[in-house]
């Protein structure tokens, strides 16, 4: 690596966006944030960010960086190497950065299966097995939860960084914010199945806002206990086949989740 | 004697949604290359949607697209209450179209603002717009913001709504919720006409295609559902006969599968389409806004498609507005189904253009087969021809300049290479 000392301390920080597999959604809830995105935009130096500019300086140094998708071919792997060693701080944003996102349920199948469902010459198809998340390959500095990520989390990263402290995106369940938000519990009055007990909090609660039960797009919380929860769903009828398809679904392959579908299914 | 050989090739698309890359190669005058690659990694979506669960497929299909799931959501329950023979009340129906015009706006104001305007004006970014042009730039944002407010509070939040289910919604908004957005989507309506006439004064380059256009078939302007699928040549077939009159073909030059009509024909899906076979079920402001350009029908310029987005935010503005005054509140906010040996199929007009979805679903409850067709599959042939087609007038432009004009041709037709991926091989390694 030929690249400069990051600039940290002197002129804007430089930021850089990447993107391995995914669908876009967690780079666009930066463009998302329609009322800060000017006075952000001003705040850092924009030195990579393709779905934004034609401006692209991929080689950086980057001050931060922002990574989104999962690692799911060679040239990724390659790529996410690369980046982490342009920037001092790597932030992996989103259900495929932190967990492999909806495609790492490959990961639990037969990958020969899956190209050849979907591809008509699967030969040339060179995909890895597995859809990994970030920290499978590089350190990660941080990350940003969320099947998308929280609009609301990601301008507190974003400050943060700015202000140099540590970004404040509590590691509770999703239960706390339901709590705190006066709902009546989908499971324990309506016997709805729902994650929120084992998963990271950060979404505000909508699913049980809207009637229906979690379903872990934030993948788990700090030190969850997702064999007690299997088991109350037990209880309440869901056989073991349903629970194991609870927990592997966009964060399947997060390890306490991905633990507790292999215990439960195939 | 030296040949006069031009190549013109950006190796990632910028503002656009995923990863792509074009080749054009002009040899003497003639068109050697015109190709679109897609180069993103494929996901596998058809593939892991098997054995799912029948109302696990809303919540799967949205993580296609970060910025049309309510598209993938839509074309999906179409597609599954067909198999099912559910019928959403017509409360439930009008929910879904107000639902899906949050989405047009949300993703037309991106697109035309964030997007497509840094090439009519010469910048590389609406960041770097902004500096000369803020006001204009904040109105998109304020449109924007408009679009997705009112998709956060129909579905939860705006990326990968949560309430859509099969059968209606889980949840319902109250009117008073729905009464507290008029004020925004008021103005936006206002912004919007303000837009067309702006987006009209840009000067476009002059360039006319022949285009066979293809949109849904409805009683109103098409958006949510629709009787069938028209197209320009006066025929119209069932969703469920897609597959007689369009295929994917499998080209060696790209990666990507391309949807044709049967006969080899490229199409265009999308905006330009859509007016071109509806004009006369806009909504009468935005009719009006349209005859206030002074452009004729039907649009054969592409780099015009951006006047045709605005057109499009105007009717989305107006027609949510009377959604929302005409909302009595829609409960149950769901009708109930039962799983069933079934095939079903449903086409909706994702902001780009037509989305088409075919599932087979068996009476235990999963999913037997998916297909999808996004509409960016079906442009992509489109593209190209487009881009062979400028080839030999670009010979009298600068290098820089000719490969600009490129991008922002491709870039007109807003191509969301996230949604195509998950059919896509990867870069076979040529070039």
């Amino acid at each position: 690596m030929t690249a400069s000392e990051p600039e940290s301390g002197r002129g804007r920080p430089r930021l850089g966006v990447f993107k391995l597999a995914s669908c876009d959604g967690c780079q666009l809830t930066l463009l998302d944030c329609e009322d800060e995105l000017l006075a952000l935009a001003g705040a850092v130096e924009i030195v990579h960010f393709p779905e934004v500019s034609s401006r692209l300086a991929a080689e950086g140094p980057f001050d931060l960086v922002l990574l989104e998708g999962s690692v799911s071919t060679e040239e990724q792997r390659e790529l996410v190497h690369a980046v982490r060693a342009r920037t001092p701080r790597l932030v992996a944003i989103g259900a495929c950065a932190t967990a492999g996102g909806i495609q790492a349920l490959r990961n639990f199948a037969d990958h020969e299966e899956y190209v050849r469902a979907v591809y008509a010459r699967p030969e040339y198809v060179s995909t890895l097995a597995a859809a990994t998340p970030a920290s499978e390959h590089v350190r990660v500095d941080f990350e940003l939860r969320g099947c998308p990520i929280d609009r609301g989390q990601l301008l507190e990263l974003l400050v943060a960084t700015l202000l140099g402290r540590k970004p404040q995106v509590p590691d509770e369940s999703v239960c706390m914010e339901c709590k705190r938000r006066g709902q009546v519990c989908v499971m324990v009055a309506r016997g709805e199945p729902c994650l929120g007990p084992v998963t990271h909090a950060g979404c505000g609660a909508i699913c049980p806002a809207y009637a229906r039960g979690c379903y872990g797009c934030f993948g788990p919380k700090e030190s969850p206990n997702p064999s007690a929860l299997s088991a109350r769903l037990s209880r309440d009828g869901a056989s073991d086949d349903e629970i194991a398809r609870r927990f592997r679904v966009f964060t399947g392959w997060a390890g306490p989740f991905r633990e507790e579908s292999l215990r439960r299914g195939r | 004697m030296d040949a006069d050989e031009r190549t013109y090739r950006v190796d990632l698309m910028t503002r656009v949604e995923g990863e792509g890359r074009f080749l054009l190669r002009v040899r003497d005058g003639v068109v050697e290359r015109a190709e679109l690659s897609i180069f993103e990694a494929p996901r596998f979506f058809e593939a892991l949607l098997r054995g799912r669960s029948i109302d696990e497929v809303p919540d799967i299909v949205a993580r296609i697209c970060g910025i049309c799931p309510v598209a993938y959501q839509m074309s999906a329950v179409r597609a599954l209450e067909a198999a099912l023979g559910v019928q959403p009340t017509p409360e439930i129906r009008r929910l879904r179209r107000l639902l899906y015009c949050g989405e047009w706006i949300e993703s037309h104001a991106l697109h035309v603002f964030l997007l497509h305007a840094p090439d009519f004006l010469g910048y590389e970014s609406a960041v770097e717009m902004a500096a000369d042009h803020r006001p204009v730039v904040e109105m998109g944002l304020r449109m924007k913001r408009a679009g997705n407010a009112l998709i956060e509070l129909l579905g939860g939040r705006a990326i990968h709504p949560i309430s859509v289910r099969v059968g209606g919604f889980s949840r319902a908004p109250a009117r008073s919720a729905l009464a507290a957005h008029r004020d925004a989507l008021a103005r936006g309506l206002e912004d919007a006409l303000a837009a067309v006439a702006w987006a009209a004064g840009l000067e476009a380059p002059d360039f006319e295609q022949d285009y066979v256009f293809v949109a849904l078939d409805a009683d109103v302007y098409p958006l949510e559902e629709g009787r069938g699928i028209r197209i320009s040549d006066g025929t119209t077939l069932p969703e469920a006969d897609f597959e007689t009159r369009f295929g994917e073909v499998q080209v060696p030059h790209s990666n990507a599968l391309q949807c044709r009509m049967l006969d080899g024909r490229a199409y265009l899906t999308g905006p330009i389409a859509r007016l071109a076979l509806h004009a006369e079920r806009l909504h009468p402001r935005a009719r009006e806004a349209w005859e206030g350009t002074g452009m004729s029908l039907p649009v054969r310029n592409p780099y015009l498609s951006m006047v045709v987005r605005c057109v499009e935010l105007v009717h989305a503005f107006a027609e949510a507005l009377d959604l929302l005054d005409g909302y009595r509140g829609a409960e149950p906010s769901a009708v109930p189904w039962e799983a069933a040996d079934a095939v079903g199929y449903g086409a909706t007009e994702a902001p780009r253009g037509l989305l088409w979805h075919r599932y087979a679903v068996r009476a235990d409850g999963t999913v037997a087969e998916a297909k999808i067709v996004p509409p960016t599959s079906q442009n992509q042939a489109r593209i190209e021809e487009d881009l062979a087609s400028i080839g030999p007038e670009l010979a009298a432009m600068e290098h820089g300049a000719a490969t600009r004009r490129c991008e922002q041709l491709v870039r007109a037709y807003d191509p969301c290479i996230s949604c195509a991926t998950h059919f896509l091989e990867l870069d076979l390694g040529r070039e």
